[in-house]
């Protein structure tokens, strides 16, 4: 009997460090859905408050850290090997560039400004 | 590999709609047209759905297979939710003028958001078959490991809407 409890402990020892270990517990997730929540808010109060000339580079940074935020915390980025956070941002500069590369050779920057 | 390549689809497909966003040679503007309240609180709900794919996650980290499919199931309903919102918007925006063949704007904007309701769609099944799967018990190998995976796939469609609602709803033309 003792020995089943200690194996019984000791397998809820083992997953509750396994959860650890692939995340975080589901109250600080809950945290962060309210912080994405919030600055989502912030986003849509572009469209009724006038940001002036901050409105594009106040959108641009919200929906970056929202982007990192969900990357990191959710896709549990920031918990892995840091070998795939290097492999993914750097896949993701690349394309990034590519796109603006493509977007350039169409003259959309100049036609913008 | 396969979110990689799907990036490059969103990325090709953000790119035509931010090159034929002002051509609009017949048709209503995309200021004209965006409902911006009601696609606001369609990216809220998509947001709210990543929360409770990862609680799903976690309940499958834990063996907590009650807490795994319930969890689960709300992620598919605020999917759907999701999905039904963008066929209202669809709808809507048809009546007022927007078809796709309409303008180069209507045609890059119901091919990009097409794209990315269909993707929602194939997850609201990849999340239902794993429910239908795991009441079963026919879930291969390790099933926090495949739960995972769904999630993964969840959450890029979400970081792909949180792109989109920035570049194509919030900013104008």
């Amino acid at each position: 009997m003792s020995t089943a409890t200690e194996h019984s402990e000791q397998t809820e020892h083992t997953d509750g460090h396994e959860a650890e270990h692939h995340g975080l517990s589901d109250k600080q997730y809950i945290y962060i859905a309210l912080i994405l929540a919030a600055l989502t808010a912030i986003e849509v109060s572009t469209y009724y408050v006038d940001f002036g000339p901050f409105f594009m580079p106040t959108l641009l940074i919200l929906m970056v850290v929202k982007f990192v935020t969900v990357v990191s915390y959710f896709m549990h980025l920031k918990f892995d090997n840091k070998l795939f956070t290097y492999l993914f941002y750097s896949g993701l500069l690349l394309a990034i560039s590519v796109y603006c590369g493509f977007l350039a050779t169409f003259k959309f920057f100049l036609q913008k400004g | 590999m396969f979110l990689g390549s799907e990036c490059l689809l969103f990325g090709g497909l953000i790119s035509t709609y931010m090159l034929y966003k002002g051509r609009v040679n017949a048709g209503p503007q995309p200021d004209q047209i965006f409902d911006i309240p009601f696609t606001s609180v369609s990216s809220f709900v998509l947001l709210m759905s990543s929360l409770t794919m990862v609680l799903a996650v976690s309940a499958a980290q834990r063996k907590d297979e009650r807490n795994m499919n319930l969890w689960l199931v709300i992620t598919a309903l605020l999917g759907a939710t999701f999905v039904g919102g963008q066929v209202y918007e669809f709808t809507a925006f048809y009546r007022e003028g927007l078809g796709f063949t309409t303008s180069l704007f209507g045609s890059s904007f119901y091919t990009l958001t097409g794209f990315h309701g269909v993707h929602v769609s194939v997850g609201i099944i990849m999340l239902m078959a794993l429910v239908g799967m795991n009441r079963n018990k026919r879930i291969p190998g390790d099933r926090a490991e495949v739960v995972e995976l769904v999630g993964l796939y969840w959450h890029f469609v979400d970081i792909v809407w949180i792109i989109i609602f920035t570049l194509v709803y919030l900013i104008p033309s």
